[in-house]
């Protein structure tokens, strides 16, 4: 069967999965709607949890930023991860305990502020957003390399799937569907990985196979080393960035982690307090199944591609691989314009190299998705890896969407402007809501702002220094009152956006930076996506200061945050 | 506040603040300390190709974090009996 034939047969069942699950899951209340009824199991939510984690960015991107930044990368690994420590150990219990449906409304209710609940649905809103254009993006690109078909057909049969489970099922059908997508996700991860550490180091285990012996007994990150060296560029396992600037980034990504809305109010849907700081513990098993994989299949990726277009010795001019006898991995790529190739010297051979003589142009994305075919493995495992990409973005644009729409119908319509709605009214009102923010996030996948690469920045910047702060503020300071908290927010959040702005533009218009994005420019060296650690550092010491000198929490204030300290009750507190 | 059940509220409160102080010390010592900070100390420790501090960087650290969350939940469920504050 050739691989396009597979490819649609393997994707259209995981896709009939979904529907069919979404059939099966359909909500009946705001309850289901906003929480899965409340009914998840710690372990099923922990794979939900690590599906809406684990982005397009994560499956398809990550491995490949490793593989070209080598030691570095380490900042996605433990900040991507170590957020979880934080989550499961100062937010998710008592948040869960707190028992109420979104974000914005702890905030609103632990600050007695209709303006806390504002600020922080408008900073969820736009996390959420500029995040769900990257999900929207990476389907659409899933299916124009896989499966041949227009960017824009792909992206509606992407919304149209998200459109059926999210919009009959809420919380309730995105959770299992997230639980398929898991596994399909991370079939799609490891088997690739699996044959490769077998091929190269004889090791099943990719994790071990990273720190093993090639055939020829040098250790294979030695071997990276050397070649890395050879063709002119810093050391593999060498630091590149300054250690401020790599100690602030990780920080950065992990509390902007733990400050995202769409993974804390994954932590609703357990029946109890003890559930969710288990299900933070499953989280991070199932995430890092594939995050401790990323790093070997990076460096054996990188390994591979080195190996391939440099056979021989760099100083012998006949060492670079001929272009003529390319493999068909290499032709493929090439197609799709991610692997370019350009003979500088006229010699017909691919000369990959630090600096201007160098001909190859590789786009990181394409390590994970090339990895089966420049492993020569089987049609399936490629049509499985497809499968896999479109399971994660889709899983996280699901939660995405979920987590806007319910502060839409929740926190702005039920909370605010229409206080008496009736509880079938406010599902309606979710419904159609979750509609409306597929229908925004399918017109921006269709006319990506150039700024989409960009805006992860923005998402983690934005969570880190307004969000994660206040909820952590909430539980463990009694004293923070609401002109704090709100003050707090905002000197975060507006700190940020200036920096991020100053160095890449206003709204991220080309042209209007303050100051080259260059390390000479920064403050202290930290480049504006590790900025987040001072915006929230910004954001603890305004509000803790304004509070200190304006008036104490009210009483039952005082008891709500006493009340959420300790685990009992949960049960009850059901959300009306 | 001189009821008991505030008082022993606040007690538990505190040990669980201790719990997490510690946890939240092992987890930036083996990310930011051994993974980043302290990795030229560690250099000389060799493992598989290359130091210490990389495994920790890469690999090293995600394992504790994963056993933390796990240990943390074990350890505040044991002071949720201990200060019967526990569900069900």
């Amino acid at each position: 069967m050739d691989l396009q034939t597979l490819t649609f047969i393997v994707v259209g069942a995981t896709f009939a999965l979904y529907i069919g699950i979404a059939i099966w899951a359909k909500a009946g209340s705001t309850g289901e709607f906003y929480a899965a009824g409340r009914g998840v199991h710690p372990v099923a939510n922990g794979m939900a949890t690590a599906a809406d984690w684990m982005s397009a960015a994560s499956f398809i991107s990550m491995a490949g930023l490793i593989a070209f930044m080598g030691y570095d990368g380490a900042l996605f690994l433990m900040g991507w991860t170590g957020g979880y420590v934080l989550l499961a150990m100062l937010l998710a219990p008592y948040l869960r305990k707190f028992g109420k449906f979104t974000v914005p409304e702890f905030i609103g209710d632990r600050y007695y502020s209709q303006i806390a609940r504002i600020v922080a649905v408008l900073c969820l809103i736009v996390a959420s957003l500029t995040y769900v254009i990257g999900q929207m993006k990476g389907i659409g690109v899933a299916f124009s390399r896989f499966l041949e078909l227009d960017y824009e057909t792909g992206l509606f049969i992407g919304m149209g799937i998200v459109f059926v489970y999210a919009v009959l099922g809420g919380m309730k059908g995105i959770t299992y569907t997230q639980i398929a997508q898991y596994v399909v996700l991370i079939m799609a991860y490891t088997i690739p990985a699996i044959f490769i550490s077998l091929q190269l180091t004889g090791n099943v285990i990719p994790q071990m196979g990273m720190f093993s012996n090639l055939s020829d007994g040098t250790p294979l990150l030695a071997k990276v080393d050397a070649i890395v060296a050879d063709l002119g560029f810093p050391q593999y396992t060498a630091q590149k960035t300054s250690t401020l600037n790599m100690v602030f980034y990780t920080f950065s990504l992990m509390i902007g982690t733990a400050g995202l809305p769409h993974v804390i109010i994954r932590f609703f849907t357990v029946p109890k307090v003890r559930d969710a700081r288990l299900s933070a513990g499953w989280a991070l098993v199932f995430i890092g199944i594939l995050y401790t994989t990323a790093p070997a299949v990076g460096s054996m990726a990188f390994y591979n591609l080195a190996n391939t277009v440099q056979p021989g010795p760099v100083a012998s001019a006949d060492g670079a691989m001929l272009y003529e006898s390319r493999p068909q991995w290499f032709k493929n790529w090439e197609t799709t314009g991610l692997l370019k190739f350009e003979d500088k010297n006229g010699d017909g051979r691919v000369q990959y190299r630090k600096g201007d003589d160098n001909e190859l142009t590789v786009d990181r994305d394409i390590m994970v998705l090339a990895n089966p075919e420049i492993a020569g493995l089987p049609n399936w495992v490629i049509a499985v890896v497809a499968a896999g990409g479109l399971a994660a973005a889709l899983s996280t644009a699901a939660g995405l969407l979920l987590a806007m729409s319910t502060a839409i119908s929740h926190d702005l319509l039920k909370g605010m402007f229409a206080k008496g709605i009736s509880e079938k009214n406010e599902l309606l009102a979710a419904r159609i809501s979750m509609a409306a923010v597929i229908a925004v996030a399918g017109w921006f996948g269709l006319h990506p702002p150039g700024f989409a690469a960009q805006v992860v920045a923005l998402a983690f910047g934005l969570a880190a220094s307004s969000i994660f702060p206040a909820l952590m503020m909430g539980i463990f300071n009694k004293r923070v009152n609401n002109t704090g908290a709100v003050l707090g927010m905002l000197a975060g959040l507006l700190s940020t956006l200036i920096y991020i702005f100053w160095f890449k533009g206003w709204f991220f218009v080309p042209g209007t930076e303050m100051l080259p994005n260059k390390p000479e420019n920064w403050f202290l060296g930290i480049q504006p996506e590790a900025f987040g650690t001072i915006g929230a550092a910004i954001n603890f010491a305004v509000a803790i200061m304004v509070s200190k000198v304006t008036k104490a929490p009210p009483e039952h204030i005082q008891h709500l945050v006493e009340d959420i300290r300790t685990p009992r009750g949960a049960g009850a507190a059901t959300g009306h | 506040m001189s009821t008991p059940q505030a008082t022993s509220g606040e007690a538990y409160w505190k040990a669980n603040l201790r719990i997490i102080i510690i946890h939240l010390v092992v987890w930036a010592f083996v990310s930011y300390f051994c993974g980043i900070i302290l990795r030229p100390v560690l250099s000389g420790i060799p493992v598989g190709g290359t130091d210490l501090g990389f495994w920790f960087a890469q690999q090293g650290s995600m394992f504790i974090f994963i056993a933390q969350i796990f240990i943390y939940a074990a350890q505040i469920g044991k002071l949720d009996r201990q200060f019967d504050v526990h569900e069900d």
